[in-house]
């Protein structure tokens, strides 16, 4: 065995090349099975009513006429349910099927099963809702005010100000320092509010599953998750059935970027096909997606901050409100948290608030709720540099955070990229290129904390010499090829002879969900080791063959062979003919490895960007974009590139015109994708990465998450570079052409 | 719901004559079937029109072009001939929707959905075209700005449809443009939108011009106010930002999702100098 110290300088034969993705003729063929692509014998269609409503009691629902219509096979409400364990399943469910109030335009009441969608269709028109309206609330800030309209009463945690409403249920701050001091200190202090919109993740494809639920508790659920097994853990609790007693099968994804960690239609299929006593299945339209699954949480965001002339942050102040809609959530701690992640201050401290409204219930999206705090305060400290006529990438060096930095929201990092990063920044041709009139350049650091987590992989050694690998996380960024480059690698083997499928809930043990970037780093060390145990397992075979000690052979570069001319001069034996003898050697050869990974290591970025602004219609062009980010081994670059591109336009989408977008009775007015406008091709210029390899210690081959921090930097980089443009500091997302034109027309 | 795909013209007219629900017309369907997906209309008919002979055909005549009911976008903007005649219907037509819509969408379904956003309108409207209906009582001809009465309103009577539109003949020296505000660079909907028609003398001094705009009112507008204070100019900066002030006078736009009074009424002065003085430089070009 070679030392971790060896292993990580190790020249790579298989990770760090580009191969074609595994997953790629199916999907351009149309062959791949998403989640609405499954049916089955005398399957039922389910719809769910949705109250187009912002807050309303609801008084009476009364399902007679519709269940008589022929072709009806059940109907639902959340009567139907028995309680939950928990109060946060019980919030899932309520998001699901509302209770006793509608608490967002787009809440479902009840749901229909039936032989077909246009009979389903028209139950649902034949249901009797008899609603008493109530004053609603979508704004955060309005939400916090005394006397506003309370969406749900008894949440509001211990530690929240009786000066705010009920609305406000959490509570949190971190930091250290004495603020105070810091600000005497300070050649410049400025302080501002910020605000950021509701985003949606966008992704293509639509909710949907196919569920079937017999009366002794057995179920079958296929659908469209980024965790099955989240999805069994929730749907197991609210059907009061044991976890063992249904499988989730997750189907191929059509992006998630978070959104898809979370229920909002299995519970609801099972019921029906309970009920009906045949298998169910919801596909969501694009409406429903945008009016009735998590959106982000839109934010409010008071900064102080204070500058010495030699461009040293000497503090630091972040009072953040973020509003997640109809129910709790975490998302303002990570908010708070990672707010001032980027740099190492004496006096810091990040306070965060977190709000009900009547809006959909949030939910992740993609490095949740960084980008918001991160945006608030990248622009402070970009408006200080111009103040204070500071470069703003040399003063980020500056105050980067590095090894041994005590971190605002508490830890001290360990070996961390940004200032290899902002170097790179530096060093680049984008950053000393000349700009035109009207054009403007924005800089702005990102940060991840990122995720390990409960791991399970089982990697089979066919006979044939091929391998299969099982692993438990849906594949949403590539993960299937870069774990079997790792198992290639580190089994000396051609790349074609691994295959990588995606268990069910019942094949293997529990995997967390495809989040907090963690799939290619805890997927990718759980194969890594479950390799190892298989080559351990083919050193045993060879030796008892050669009748000598386990201890007298060793493994290299896909082959057993003696360890030394003592152990004695037989032919290496390659992984192929090892598995073609295992039957007489003692069976089929397999490795596993479970684990809870820890060691994910933090993740940052800085983005570059040149905009031109239209001073006549507010437009703002992306000219050119620049990414730079620490992946510590990029296993295929390729996706990594794309990962880094992706987030990339989200946050582009985020900071320019990406909005929900509610008229004055508190409806969403822009459920479609011709007025929630994310970014198309010809919007964006080719984006470029630069991908930096930091190892990550905590890695075999020293990788490390790279999934969601490329979303983090574009808000803040893009609003400072139109502020940059138009010499007008702007502190609103998004910078849509008529929020722009206005502020120029204001000037003038 | 009835699907007929009738062979002529008669045969059209006596069956949305006979329909007692809502009938629609189908041609590329990129309206309609995005509007039936999304459950905003259920019509009881819909009737084909792309069996009907000619409905596809472009027919040069008296100077012009007639445009048949179904010739897709991509059918008009792979034609050089038109391209180069009227570039700024061909730039209209090119911007609807994507790739993939091009090859569906017509310029009558543009008209006849009735959107004041609608892309190819202005253009129609800068150029002077008319459009053939085809109804119970005949054939008959009106100017395009007739069609649309009002947002999803058309003027046709039961029993008609628009069969082809028709580019008249220009004089020497002349050209359009077409130019539209969105925040996305394409697959979306204007915000604000501009067409501009120039004739120009010898000289280069503009002797004849049209200025509409789109989605600043109920339906598309001509601002004959504003296209007189270029005449006899030389589309000079005074010209042009008297011509844009006027067009701002012109607008009576609506506050909503996608734009405010105040940007709509802004812009759509600034998009009415850029087309006009994009239609005057392609003109100009014709003189030398």
């Amino acid at each position: 065995m070679c030392s971790k110290k060896d292993e990580m300088k190790k020249k790579f034969r298989v990770v760090g090349t580009r191969p074609i993705r595994p997953d790629g003729i199916e999907k351009v063929t149309g062959q791949a099975l998403y989640g609405a692509d499954l049916h089955a014998p005398n399957m039922l269609v389910g719809k769910m009513l949705r109250i187009n409503e912002p807050h309303a009691i609801i008084k009476s629902i009364n399902i007679s006429k519709a269940q008589k219509l022929p072709g009806v096979k059940a109907i639902i409400t959340f009567q139907d349910f028995m309680e939950v364990s928990t109060n946060k399943t019980n919030d899932i469910l309520e998001n699901c099927l509302a209770n006793k109030k509608v608490l967002y335009d787009g809440h479902a009441v009840a749901a229909v099963a039936a032989i077909n969608s246009e009979i389903a269709k028209k139950a649902l028109d034949l249901i009797d809702i008899e609603l008493e309206m109530l004053p609603f609330v979508v704004d955060v800030d309005t939400a916090m005010q005394k006397g506003s309209p309370v969406v749900q009463l008894g949440r509001k945690h211990e530690n929240v100000s009786d000066d705010f409403s009920d609305n406000v249920t959490s509570f949190c701050s971190f930091g250290h320092g004495i603020l105070e001091d810091g600000y005497k200190n300070a050649a410049k202090v400025i302080e501002r509010s910020f605000k950021t919109p509701s985003v949606h993740q966008g992704y293509i494809e639509p909710h949907a599953c196919l569920a079937s639920m017999t009366a002794d508790g057995r179920s079958d659920l296929w659908c469209c998750t980024q965790g099955q097994y989240n999805v069994r853990a929730i749907c197991a609790d609210i059907m009061g059935i044991e976890e063992s007693k249904l499988r989730v099968t997750a189907s191929e994804i059509g992006g998630g970027f978070g959104g898809k960690t979370t229920v909002f239609i299995e519970p609801i299929a099972l019921a029906l096909s309970l009920k009906a006593g045949h298998p169910v299945k919801i596909v969501m339209t694009r409406e429903e997606v945008f009016k009735a699954t998590g959106p982000t949480v839109s934010s409010s965001i008071d900064i102080k901050m204070g500058m010495s002339k030699l461009g040293i942050i000497t503090a630091a102040h972040a009072v953040i409100r973020y509003e997640g809609g109809a129910f709790p959530n975490e998302t303002y701690e990570l908010g708070a948290q990672s707010a001032f992640a980027a740099y190492d201050l004496k006096a810091v401290k990040s306070e965060g608030y977190n709000v009900l409204t009547n809006r959909p219930a949030q939910a992740a999206y993609r490095a949740p709720g960084a980008p918001q705090a991160i945006f608030a305060v990248e622009s402070a400290v970009d408006e200080l540099c111009e103040q204070l006529n500071l470069d703003p990438l040399e003063t980020r060096l500056k105050n980067a955070a590095k090894k041994g930095t005590k971190a605002s929201y508490g830890p001290t990092f360990d070996e961390i990229g940004l200032i290899a990063t902002l170097e790179s920044a530096k060093k680049h041709p984008h950053y000393a290129a000349p700009l035109a009139q009207n054009q403007g350049r924005g800089i702005s650091c990102g940060f991840w904390f990122n995720f390990g987590g409960n791991t399970c992989v089982s990697l089979n050694i066919n006979f044939d010499g091929t391998v299969g690998i099982i692993e438990g996380n849906p594949d949403i960024g590539g993960s299937r090829a870069s774990i079997s480059q790792m198992a290639a690698e580190e089994l000396g083997i051609p790349l074609e002879r691994i295959r990588t499928v995606i268990a069910d809930t019942n094949s293997l043990g529990h995997n967390d969900v495809t989040d907090g970037s963690r799939v290619t780093f805890s997927v990718g060390l759980a194969t890594i080791k479950a390799a190892k145990a298989a080559k351990k397992e083919m050193c045993k075979r060879v030796a008892k063959l050669w009748k000598i000690h386990e201890d007298a052979v060793i493994w290299k570069d896909g082959y057993v062979l003696p360890a030394g001319p003592n152990a004695g001069d037989q032919e290496p034996l390659s992984l192929k003919e090892i598995a073609a003898m295992s039957a007489q050697t003692g069976g089929p050869i397999a490795g596993h490895h479970e684990v809870n990974a820890e060691g994910a290591g933090v993740s940052f970025g800085v983005h570059l960007v040149d905009v031109e602004v239209d001073p006549e219609t507010g437009q703002t062009k992306i000219l050119r974009y620049t990414v730079f980010q620490d992946a510590g081994k990029a296993v295929h670059p390729s996706y990594v590139e794309g990962q880094m591109q992706g987030g990339s336009v989200q946050g582009i989408g985020w900071a320019l015109n990406e909005e929900y977008i509610y008229d004055s009775s508190g409806k969403l007015q822009n459920s479609g994708f011709l007025d929630y406008r994310i970014p198309v091709a010809s919007d964006l210029p080719m984006i470029e990465p630069v991908i930096l390899e930091i190892p990550n210690p905590g890695h075999p081959y020293g990788v490390r998450g790279v999934g969601e921090t490329s979303i983090v930097p574009p808000l803040a980089a893009i609003c400072n570079a139109v502020s940059r443009a138009t010499n007008i500091r702007f502190t609103e997302l998004p910078l849509s052409p008529p929020k722009v034109l206005s502020a120029i027309l204001g000037k003038e | 719901m009835k699907y007929s795909k009738p062979r002529t013209e008669k045969e059209a007219t006596d069956i949305l004559l006979a329909e007692k629900g809502m009938a629609k017309i189908l041609a590329g369907g990129t309206d309609i079937l995005v509007q039936m997906k999304a459950g905003h209309i259920e019509p009881d008919l819909i009737v084909d029109i792309k069996n009907i002979p000619g409905i596809k055909d472009v027919i040069s005549r008296d100077g012009g072009y007639e445009i048949g009911a179904a010739v897709s976008g991509y059918d008009f903007n792979i034609n050089p001939e038109l391209k180069s005649f009227a570039p700024g219907i061909a730039e209209a037509f090119d911007l609807i929707g994507s790739t993939q819509i091009q090859g569906r969408c017509t310029m009558v379904g543009n008209l006849c959905n009735a959107s004041p956003a609608a892309d190819t309108v202005p253009a129609l409207l800068a150029s002077n075209c008319t459009a053939k209906i085809v109804g119970p009582k005949g054939i008959r001809e009106c100017g395009i700005e007739k069609i649309p009465i009002g947002p999803g309103k058309t003027s046709l009577d039961k029993g008609e449809f628009v069969k082809s539109i028709f580019i008249p003949s220009r004089p020497d020296f002349s050209s359009d443009a077409y130019m539209r505000l969105t925040p996305r660079s394409e697959m979306d909907i204007a915000i604000v939108s501009a067409a501009a028609f120039v004739t120009l003398d010898s000289h280069g001094v503009c002797t004849n011009a049209t200025i509409s705009l789109g989605a600043v009112a109920p339906t598309v507008v001509r601002v004959k106010e504003a296209a007189l204070l270029l005449i006899g100019t030389k589309l000079n900066d005074s010209a042009l930002s008297r011509m844009a002030n006027e067009c701002k006078k012109a607008c009576k736009p609506i506050n909503d999702k996608r734009g405010t009074i105040e940007f709509r009424s802004h812009v759509a002065g600034v998009l009415a100098k850029r087309t006009a003085l994009l239609a005057y430089e392609r003109a100009g070009e014709k003189i030398e």
